[in-house]
């Protein structure tokens, strides 16, 4: 006899309304069902009705974490159309940003992945490291998510150079710290006990559900747009493409982890031989045609369409982020696992959410009115304190 | 009359259900501050335990549609009566010598009766994670239960003559020095300490409310009153087992001038085990939680107990 078990579409492990309902025997999960739509914003619409420049801050904000990497896809889209290549400093500040974001958001998991297992102490310590790269990304973009950095042609805003030597400080560090958090978890008996051989996606499986990223990355498929198809520095710097054959949590999580050691390297490389010069090649305007953007995002690759036709907003923008994708492969991989493992090996693709909260005005003396210029006001002085004391 | 009311008003005030309530949120708060330094925070102050309390009495009890009134909201006074009896039958018998025969059986007897309660009141709840959570309850209880029973009896062994008041254990460690000081009930502690992590229901064996699988489980439809008799009864089993293991293996709580000291010294230590263990681990499955009691954790309670019979 089987029971229906829900998850969501209000639960402790997604952040966003997500539906699943689990047919388990005992504890022992039979099948799966996924309801999607339940945050339809109606973004691709939304893109049809804006100018091209307001449209990369737009698809900024479909994710609070991939910002970046929409942002990049978006313009790499447009550059298409218009057939214009980037200036080289701009093109190694877009992957120091993107990089960074990556970082940030594999450690965000590493954190989701202690609280999903019940390991309170790796969530704190995982979203403690996380804190010096938003700081670095503060420091470089002036914001800590949504930095409104990427524009066709090139970056929004050139940086100084007294940024650098903090930035690449925290990252040795950060370096360090990840390798120790990769020590703990690998020779935990315990987290083993809990992620080894847990959720297994074959790589026949991975393939014939088109899984990408960390994911595909995890059970034994060596794709990455960043090598496959260079953009950004990517090619210019020495990195390798992290692959583990055993398609389970431990494989993903293994990934992800050595990913950030991987993303440092980069992060510093480009720093390093980070080129003098222009920021961005000026876009006058957009003519007739159509292109696209590939970016591997921190979840998988991200893929932007656009099809110009010829006035100042596009025609069609179409968005597919890794997570549409990822998302499927979860019926193979939870069948036979139980409830225990459930949301775990949901969130083993890392589910994009999109909600990251800036700014919380306090005043001891009372409650605070403030607007929208006051809080401008108080993001660009700490940024400036920032900079200072990074 | 007047013993009557003497012992009613030890089980309701001192040392019974107000005493171990308060005693019990001011050790959570000690959980909360230490946990808080493990994990880099700076952690809440003392009255929070207090305050969330007292925030949750002032809310309304829901009780589900398909709920049975009766089971669901009697099942959480069960287990905090129970564990407010075991706290009484504990100080007294450590600050008056007041046992009778067979009260180890009796708290041990008791001790399970917040799991049993917890599992009526989920069960009765009709609601699907709430069973989930009481099925992974009474495995984990089964699982626990008799390795607990092997280390304590191993204290009954260790006394000669045996016995099983409380108070002959504590004579027969003031005149011998403490049971801790044996090799036998060094191992029983240790699966004492290991099964109070899962009669806690602490990490790593918070199985029948994992928050992040099952949505807290057991208490998944309790709220208000209700949910704060519950919680209650986890902050006074958080006071009730330290001082259930100081009195069998580590004679007893002593209040005579530096005495006192002491006391607080080797609660806090017990406590701070506790807490630490519930940080640096994970939580387990079900299956690997019965396989580790039944498995290891018996086997050390078994060679506690035939070292103890062969006199070590």
């Amino acid at each position: 006899m089987s029971t229906t078990i829900p998850i969501g579409p209000f639960h402790p492990v997604l952040e966003e309304p997500e539906y699943i309902t689990l047919q388990v025997e005992g504890e022992t999960v039979v099948s799966a069902d996924i309801e999607l739509g339940r945050i339809h914003r109606g973004m691709e619409l939304l893109a049809q009705e804006k100018t091209f420049d307001q449209d990369v801050f737009l698809v900024e904000r479909i994710c609070g974490i991939c910002s970046a990497s929409h942002s990049w896809a978006a313009t790499l889209a447009m550059e298409d159309i218009v057939g214009i290549t980037v200036p080289d400093r701009a093109r190694y500040l877009r992957t120091i940003v993107h990089e960074l974001e990556r970082l940030h958001s594999h450690m965000l998991w590493v954190g989701l992945a202690g609280h999903i297992i019940g390991y309170w102490t790796i969530f704190m310590w995982g979203w403690k490291y996380r804190e010096p790269v938003l700081d670095a990304l503060e420091a470089i973009t002036g914001n800590r998510n949504n930095y409104a950095w990427y524009c066709p042609g090139g970056v929004r805003r050139d940086v100084p150079d007294e940024v650098w030597p903090p930035v690449l400080k925290s990252m040795d560090e950060f370096a360090e710290k990840t390798s120790m958090l990769i020590n703990v978890i690998l020779n935990d008996p315990v987290i083993l006990g809990r992620l080894k051989g847990v959720g297994i996606l074959t790589k026949e499986d991975a393939i014939a559900y088109g899984v990408l990223g960390p994911t595909a990355r995890g059970s034994g498929v060596d794709i990455d747009v960043r090598r496959d198809e260079p953009y950004g520095a990517y090619d210019e710097v020495d990195w390798d493409v992290i692959v583990q054959p055993d398609g389970d949590c431990l494989a993903v999580g293994v990934v992800r982890l050595l990913e950030m050691i991987e993303a440092t390297k980069i992060i510093k490389q480009c720093i390093k031989k980070l080129p003098k010069g222009e920021i961005r090649n000026e876009v006058r305007e957009i003519p007739r045609g159509e292109g696209i953007g590939r970016i591997e995002a921190p979840r998988g690759e991200c893929f932007h369409f656009i099809r110009s036709n010829g006035t100042n907003m596009p025609e069609r923008h179409k968005m597919r982020a890794p997570t549409f994708l990822n998302i499927p492969s979860y019926r193979p991989r939870v069948k036979g696992e139980t409830i225990s493992d459930a949301t775990l090996i949901f969130a083993v693709i890392d589910p994009c959410y999109s909600c990251t909260e800036r700014i919380a005005a306090i005043d001891p003396g009372g409650s605070k009115i403030a607007n929208g210029r006051d809080l401008m006001k108080l993001s660009h002085q700490k940024t400036e304190w920032l900079r200072k004391n990074l | 009359m007047a013993s009557t009311l003497g012992l009613l008003l030890s089980f309701l005030i001192f040392p019974g259900l107000l005493f171990t309530a308060a005693m019990g949120l001011a050790t959570q708060w000690v959980d909360r501050k230490v946990s808080a330094l493990v994990q880099w925070r700076v952690g809440p102050p003392w009255y929070q335990p207090f305050a969330d309390i007292l925030k949750l009495l002032g809310k309304e009890i829901v009780i589900p549609a398909g709920a049975r009134r009766a089971g669901f909201l009697f099942a959480p006074m069960a287990g905090f009566a129970a564990v407010g009896v075991v706290s009484t039958m504990l100080w007294l018998t450590n600050l008056n010598g007041a046992g009778f025969v067979g009260d180890l059986i009796g708290v041990i007897y008791l001790l399970t009766i917040p799991s049993l309660g917890i599992i009526l009141g989920a069960s009765a709840s009709s609601n699907p994670l709430a069973s989930v959570g009481a099925s992974r309850e009474m495995k984990l209880v089964l699982a626990y239960e008799l390795p607990f029973i092997i280390a304590i009896f191993t204290a009954v062994t260790k006394v000669s003559p045996m016995t099983l008041r409380l108070d002959g254990i504590l004579e027969y460690q003031a005149a011998n020095g403490v049971l801790l000081g044996n090799v036998s009930c060094i191992l029983a502690f240790i699966v004492c300490i290991l099964v109070a992590q899962a009669k806690l229901t602490y990490p790593p064996f918070d199985i029948p409310e994992a928050d992040t699988e099952i949505m807290d489980g057991t208490h998944i439809e309790y709220s208000g009153a209700a949910l704060a008799i519950i919680k209650l009864q986890q902050a006074m089993l958080l006071f009730t087992l330290p001082i259930l293991f100081i009195t069998v293996f580590w004679g007893g709580l002593v209040f005579s001038g530096w005495n006192i000291l002491y006391t607080i010294v080797k609660y806090l230590i017990i406590i701070v085990i506790i807490v630490l263990i519930k940080n640096v681990n994970p939580r387990v499955r079900i299956d690997q939680a019965m396989r580790f009691f039944w498995g290891p954790v018996t086997l050390i309670a078994v060679v506690g107990m035939v070292l103890a019979i062969l006199g070590f």
